[in-house]
């Protein structure tokens, strides 16, 4: 059987690049997560209740309650915008923070979180949350990342305040 | 002015490898060796000059000269005299500085190699090389200039600037006081060493894609690049596994979350060049003993110059930062204008002598050598598409739907895994493959079967002695438990692989050792020196092999648990119990608020096994830093993290615990994939002293003609 010895090497190839491209596509489906700010999360009403999001905002400092038994954190974050140039045009991460958490007309979200209190945890930090939306508009986070503008400017990998 | 000294070296540096490029270009065009030879100069200068432009900076850094802005940034006076030295690299401007002068240091040591037979490569080295040096040195003069100083102006405000300023004046020491000071993650042994290991690697793969781009231009297109780069690339291949190995020990050891890899893009990002570059190295040999593969790899090779550079983009340039902690810049632009153009050129050159890269033979069989390798090839690249396509989903989606869809490790466990378990199968089978082909012959005679048939059934032949150890793992670890159907195929493909690997260097050294009388160890060091790169090659396999050991360890029977307890009280993991002891406050020398807490570990039957010591410092700067207290066995890791303990009520303390099994071969298995690099890469005498014996012969003839 010696027909061109090319067909089989293409078939098999295409073989392997349908496998990698079906690794690919369904690993994405089953593992999307949407990036959002306040504003849109709450826009979309029940329609995002139970997908993976992933939210930011600024923490609220008098609204954090920690429960160091039972390891529950909970706290609320007020909307800050998701667009680089706009936080650059209003002063930086810093500021716009500090705006967003003195701003009493801003979007709020409650936030329920199990874990330890990251160190980073403070008031005017961005909180950057991993989880879902529950029925009960509070926001579940499997996963929170802090950080403080103010103090780091060097780079950090996400990993640092990670909590699981 | 030492500032202005170092600004003035860097754009001097800069200015001459403009200088090199050009003449390289008229040394070429107008075939004059003058030209060439003063391109080649004026690389080898490079080194020296940014030997100067950095030392100018580290005496910046070791004399606390805070009026300039990158020193006052990266450190304080509190700091130790080594962490001064290596706050070089813990900045933005400083690092392109860094990368700049180990790249000037690879350019500068390939113009000292002896050039006589390879004239024709020399000005298009230089150029690719001077090339990329200008960039990151323009980098550095045009937006981020490691060298500028602090100016206050006239109503008192302090400002950073390269050049004094209209109406400004410079900044005195006390009005600065004293430096921020180094981010206390990055005060690290691991963090010292990870980034030059990492940029060691990204600057040396410059060197073998200036060949590749040499052997375009100049029509050279045999494989005379790739045997003059075979040591240039396993070089940069070993410095980037390195820097990625310490990379993930450096976040295993101060990160505090009981991981290495979070498939962070900044990750992914010194991932990708080392896919390819693996990918290159494993196909040249196809190209070098086939001559097949000729296309693919120029591919490769500019694939992996691209990354290389896209990798120092990501990292550098912010373009993924509304979600990740990394600088802002001015750069990105820049950055991506040199991928495009650069990308665009090799491309267009590799297109322009396409025909000339036909391949000298064609593959027979799905199971030859050609045909593995290929297969490898394939893989490498379906794991560089998944983890190319996880990085850039966000930017894409945003374009295309106006909403950010991220993905997350899952993604890159789910869809890279079975490729990285096929890659693990296929490095088992690779050593097979070698035998194959001579086992072939003989039952070609014997039989009239079909070639594909014949090609399987001689590696089944060879295979099934290795196997049996192989399963009887499986049914060991499926005796002991283990029902999860990826750990059982993992684990027995780690298996598999190294009793073949094994068998295979057995089988070599009892065969020589037969035949040339020799002790069986004498035989085995003769053989792997006689081979080098074949040893050196299936060493790096099983240095893989425990790696990946490792890591399904970590992945897929990590168990964590975590607790408030008071003193006295117990938490169990994995049959492991925790006592916690006590906790203590103390100042440490550094000026760092220390809280370290005393955990006994017990053993199943109750045995005190040892002491655990997590610590949470606070630095002066009010800086924190979680250090987890880790018991690390052959078996498996215990690894406590004393969480916050900011807000912890007084009586309770709280722990977050994590049992890590097999871990640590992860790290072992990284030496044995070092010392397999290093037999590989070992200067062969034999081959290098041919053509100095030839120039010897020659000279002692000059005389008597």
């Amino acid at each position: 059987m010696s027909q061109s010895p090319r067909i089989k090497f293409i078939l098999g190839g295409l073989l392997i690049l349908g496998a990698v491209i079906y690794l690919i596509a369904s690993s994405t489906q089953a593992n999307a997560q949407y990036f959002m700010t306040v504003d849109e999360l709450q826009a979309k009403g029940a329609s995002i209740v139970g997908k993976n999001v992933r939210i930011s905002g600024a923490v609220l400092g008098d609204s954090i309650q920690y429960n160091p038994q039972s390891l529950t954190l909970q706290f609320t974050v007020a909307h800050v915008s998701g667009d680089n140039a706009e936080i650059e045009k209003n002063g930086g991460l810093a500021e716009v923070l500090h705006q967003a958490v003195v701003d009493t007309n801003r979007a709020h979200l409650q936030v329920v979180y199990n874990g330890p209190k990251p160190d980073l945890m403070r008031n005017e930090a961005q909180a950057i949350m991993t989880g879902k939306m529950g029925e009960d508009g509070i926001f579940y986070a499997d996963e929170l990342l802090l950080k403080c503008p103010t103090r780091y400017e060097q780079a950090v990998p996400e990993q640092s305040q990670q909590g699981n | 002015m030492f500032a202005d000294f170092g600004f003035g070296v860097l754009v001097i540096t800069f200015l001459l490898s403009l200088y090199g490029i050009s003449a390289a270009l008229i040394g070429h065009f107008k075939k004059k060796q003058a030209w060439v030879e003063s391109a080649r100069l004026s690389m080898l200068l490079t080194f020296p000059l940014l030997t100067l432009g950095a030392l100018t900076l580290i005496y910046l850094l070791v004399t606390n000269d805070f009026t300039v802005k990158f020193v006052y940034d990266v450190i304080s006076f509190d700091m130790p005299l080594y962490l001064k030295i290596t706050a070089l690299w813990g900045g933005q401007s400083g690092s392109l500085l860094f990368w700049s002068w180990l790249m000037a240091a690879f350019a500068t040591a390939v113009t000292l190699r002896k050039w006589d037979r390879d004239r024709e490569f020399l000005p298009w080295v230089v150029i690719v090389s001077c090339v990329t040096i200008a960039f990151f040195l323009g980098l550095n003069i045009f937006f981020e200039n490691p060298f500028a100083h602090f100016w206050v102006s006239v109503s008192g405000e302090i400002f950073p600037a390269t050049f004094q300023p209209a109406n400004a004046r410079l900044v005195t020491l006390d009005e600065i006081g004293n430096g921020t000071g180094l981010n206390p993650l990055l005060r690290h042994p691991g963090m010292i060493i990870h980034p030059p290991m990492l940029y060691l690697g990204f600057v040396a793969f410059v060197i073998p894609f200036a060949f590749a781009l040499a052997a375009l231009v100049t029509g050279r297109t045999d494989d005379r690049w790739i045997r003059l780069t075979r040591r240039w690339t396993l070089i940069a291949w070993l410095f980037l596994s390195l820097g990625l190995v310490l990379g993930g020990r450096w976040a295993y050891d101060v990160l505090g979350w009981g991981g290495y890899w979070g498939w962070d893009p900044v990750e992914i990002a010194a991932f990708m060049p080392w896919l390819t570059g693996t990918a290159f190295l494993h196909s040249v040999m196809i190209q070098e003993k086939r001559g097949m593969l000729k296309h693919w790899n120029m591919i490769l090779i500019i694939l992996t110059y691209a990354l290389v550079i896209f990798g120092t983009f990501l990292t550098r340039s912010g373009v993924l930062s509304s979600v990740h902690a990394f600088a802002q810049s001015a750069i990105g632009p820049s950055f991506f204008i040199f991928i495009g153009v650069t990308f665009v050129i090799s491309v267009a050159l590799l297109i322009y002598r396409w025909a000339e890269l036909k391949s000298e033979g064609q593959m027979q069989s799905m199971f030859s050598r050609e045909a593995l390798f290929l297969l490898n090839n394939l893989l490498f690249m379906g794991i560089l598409v998944v983890c190319f396509w996880g990085v850039i989903s966000p930017l894409i989606s945003e374009l295309l739907t106006n909403q950010k869809v991220t993905v997350g490790p899952p993604y890159y466990e789910r869809a890279a895994g079975p490729l990285f378990g096929a890659l693990l199968l296929l490095m088992g089978i690779a050593p097979l493959s070698a035998w194959g082909h001579t086992t072939l012959k003989n039952l070609a005679a014997q039989s009239n079967l079909q070639l594909e048939k014949r090609y399987a059934l001689a590696i089944a032949r060879l295979l099934w002695k290795p196997a049996v150890p192989a399963l009887l793992v499986l049914i060991g670890l499926f005796a002991s438990g283990i029902r999860d159907i990826y750990a059982l195929i993992g684990l027995t493909l780690a298996a598999l692989t190294t009793s073949i690997t094994a068998y295979e260097f057995w089988r070599a050294a009892r065969a020589r050792s037969r035949a040339q009388q020799e002790n069986f160890f004498v035989a085995l060091w003769r053989l792997a020196g006689r081979n080098r790169r074949r040893y050196g090659g299936y060493t790096i396999h099983l240095g893989v092999v425990l790696m990946a050991l490792g890591i399904i360890g970590i992945e897929m029977f990590q168990t964590q648990t975590q607790k408030s307890m008071a003193v006295g009280e117990n938490i169990q993991i994995s049959g492991y119990t925790l006592r916690y002891d006590s906790l203590a406050q103390f100042p440490s020398e550094d000026g760092r608020q220390v809280t370290r807490a005393v955990l006994s570990v017990f053993d199943k039957n109750g045995a005190l096994l040892g002491e655990l010591h997590p610590r949470y410092d606070v630095y002066p700067s009010g800086e924190p830093m979680t250090i987890p207290g880790v018991r690390s066995t052959l078996a498996d890791d215990l690894y406590v993290v004393l969480v916050n303990w900011e807000g912890v009520s007084e009586q309770t303390t709280p722990f977050k615990i994590y049992h890590n099994p097999l871990v640590n071969w992860l790290w072992l298995g990284a030496f044995v994939f070092i010392f397999g690099t290093l037999i590989a890469a070992w200067p062969d005498e034999e081959r290098e002293t041919i053509p100095a014996q030839a120039r010897s012969t020659q000279a002692a003839f000059q005389p008597g003609d």
